[in-house]
């Protein structure tokens, strides 16, 4: 990066089932906690991340609609869609930006209001990240691919469900402390285990929830930091990485490439390695999401995760504490705004501002948004200053 | 049909905001199997591509996918996206053909408490879906479990 970047405000709304609000009053409140949080007026540029406005709501060309709505109609502003990975996708955006010396005032943002549709809309909305002609023709959602392969782990190494119910308990757990969480309570080990099929092996207990939700970051080069608050985050690496879009012309399919690939590369540019991380906001929108994650990060080795999750050590106390927000089975998945979220988190973390799910001592924490069933995953590397 | 005739006939029968032209482009693939093959490298596309990303040649075959192959894994459907309600429970899985490509379909012929991993299926023709009361039916290959024992029955 040609100059370092940081984050001087997080703003967010709590992810729910917001009937009285709308797309636009959702991320308004967000980006105004944010720029309240920042103690700035206004920003020179606007990077949102959104899936679906025009399938959840019927409306395009949210970039404008959104910076209006701020009051902000001469600064450029610009949508980013990336799938179930929206949110990250904007931060990278704005990170280039800021890196690259073009703007130096920066809102970064991510909004997705889908309780205006039904649970089938909501389904077939979030299975259009998959392949149309060769999947979801098929009638397969995005839970359905989850499934399979949760089918063929399960199998090959020999974990059973309630590995993955325990990793679940601990999500709520989190979510129990975090003011922002969909579900800010406590379940028992039986509830995770004992819900109706969605997908199978897939439970509803399984999925992250569907919600409404807006979350801002404000940027800035990291050498003017100091000049708006005194304790600011670097954003120290940031890498995106691909893989074959079609699940079935994978060569491994227990195996996310674009998580090792993007994880790799962003540890290469903060200069860490595994170890160093303090905290980790991982893209557990399915259990064994959560699972693959953990691995393919570096945290367990392959067919393992199940194990730092019974000995506790992704717990808030543990060695690598995973989601400590919740995660999006827990603090919710508003898609477009979810890596946002999971920003805001580690911030908050690296800050010391976390409350009472904070993690002890944490300087350097990382975010992990994927989109589809890992057709992408983008890595943010965050390092306390 | 001309390639204008055959743009206004698709206008004029269209369904409900969606032309059949989405469907009916893709039936070599989902009638036939068909696949392209990159002499070159040895390596079956499927769905068929434009060049071989491997060796970048443009120059690739089509050919057709082996009706058999075995179940690497599958779920059984609860939560249906729009469109596919009525139905459920049903069977999805990724199936490896005999010439080693892999391809996503739907499971069909059989209980899903009757299904176990790696089992021998074979693709058969059936209804996916339709558009509408009045809209067309749409029809691709689904798997079923193998009937005929032994004979590869490559094509």
């Amino acid at each position: 990066m040609k100059r370092k970047v940081a984050v001087i405000g997080v703003g967010m709304v709590k992810v729910d089932h917001h009937w009285s609000e709308s797309l636009r009053s959702l991320f308004t409140k967000a980006a105004l906690n944010a720029l309240e949080d920042a103690g700035i007026p206004k920003v020179e540029a606007l990077y949102v991340g959104n899936m679906s406005a025009g399938q959840f709501n019927n409306q395009e060309n949210i970039a404008p609609l959104l910076a209006d709505s701020l009051g902000f109609n001469s600064i450029p502003s610009i949508r980013v869609e990336e799938g179930c990975s929206s949110g990250a996708a904007a931060l990278y955006m704005g990170l280039k930006d800021v890196a690259s010396g073009m703007h130096d005032i920066v809102m970064v943002g991510g909004v997705e209001k889908m309780m205006d549709t039904t649970t089938n809309d909501a389904t077939f909305i979030i299975s259009t990240v998959t392949d149309q002609e060769y999947e979801a023709f098929t009638g397969l959602s995005l839970a359905g691919i989850n499934a399979m392969v949760m089918r063929l782990y399960m199998k090959r190494f020999g974990v059973k469900r309630e590995s993955f119910a325990k990793f679940v308990v601990q999500m709520h757990d989190n979510a129990s402390k975090n003011p922002y969480a969909q579900f800010p309570f406590k379940i028992s080990l039986e509830k995770a285990l004992n819900s109706v099929p969605v997908a199978d092996p897939i439970h509803l207990m399984d999925c992250a929830p569907i919600g409404d939700g807006a979350a801002a970051l404000i940027l800035c080069p990291a050498d003017k930091a100091k000049e708006f608050v005194s304790d600011c985050v670097e954003i120290a690496g940031a890498w995106k990485a691909n893989d074959t879009f079609l699940f079935h012309m994978r060569k491994d399919f227990l195996t996310l490439k674009a998580t090792v690939e993007a994880s790799r590369n962003a540890y290469e540019m903060a200069k860490i390695t595994p170890e160093d991380i303090d905290v980790a906001e991982v893209h557990d929108s399915f259990s064994i999401a959560g699972f693959l994650a953990i691995e393919d990060l570096g945290f367990a080795r392959k067919g393992e995760a199940w194990k730092a999750v019974e000995e506790g050590l992704i717990s808030l106390e543990g060695e690598i504490p995973i989601n400590p927000s919740g995660g999006l089975k827990a603090r919710g998945h508003p898609i477009g705004a979810t890596g946002i979220y999971q920003a805001a988190e580690i911030v908050l973390q690296l800050r010391g501002e976390a409350g009472k799910r904070q993690v002890p001592d944490a300087q350097v924490g990382i975010t992990h948004n994927t989109s589809g069933f890992g057709t992408s995953a983008i890595v943010h590397v965050f390092k306390a200053k | 049909m001309e390639p204008q005739q055959l743009s206004m006939f698709l206008r004029l029968n269209e369904v409900k905001g969606e032309l059949p032209s989405r469907h009916w482009r893709e039936l070599p693939q989902r009638y036939r199997l068909e696949a392209s093959f990159c002499p070159k490298c040895s390596i079956t596309y499927f769905p068929p591509r434009e060049f071989c990303p491997e060796c970048g040649s443009r120059e690739l075959e089509r050919r057709k996918l082996p009706h058999r192959g075995k179940l690497v894994t599958y779920t059984v459907m609860y939560t249906p996206p729009k469109g596919f309600e009525l139905y459920v429970p049903y069977i999805v899985g990724l199936v490896r053909l005999e010439d080693g490509t892999y391809i996503t379909a739907q499971i069909t012929d059989v209980d899903p408490q009757e299904l176990d991993l790696d089992i021998d299926v074979e693709a058969v023709i059936r209804k996916i879906g339709e558009k509408g009361r009045d809209g067309p039916i749409y029809y691709s290959y689904k798997f079923r479990p193998a009937v005929l024992n032994g004979g590869s029955t490559e094509t």
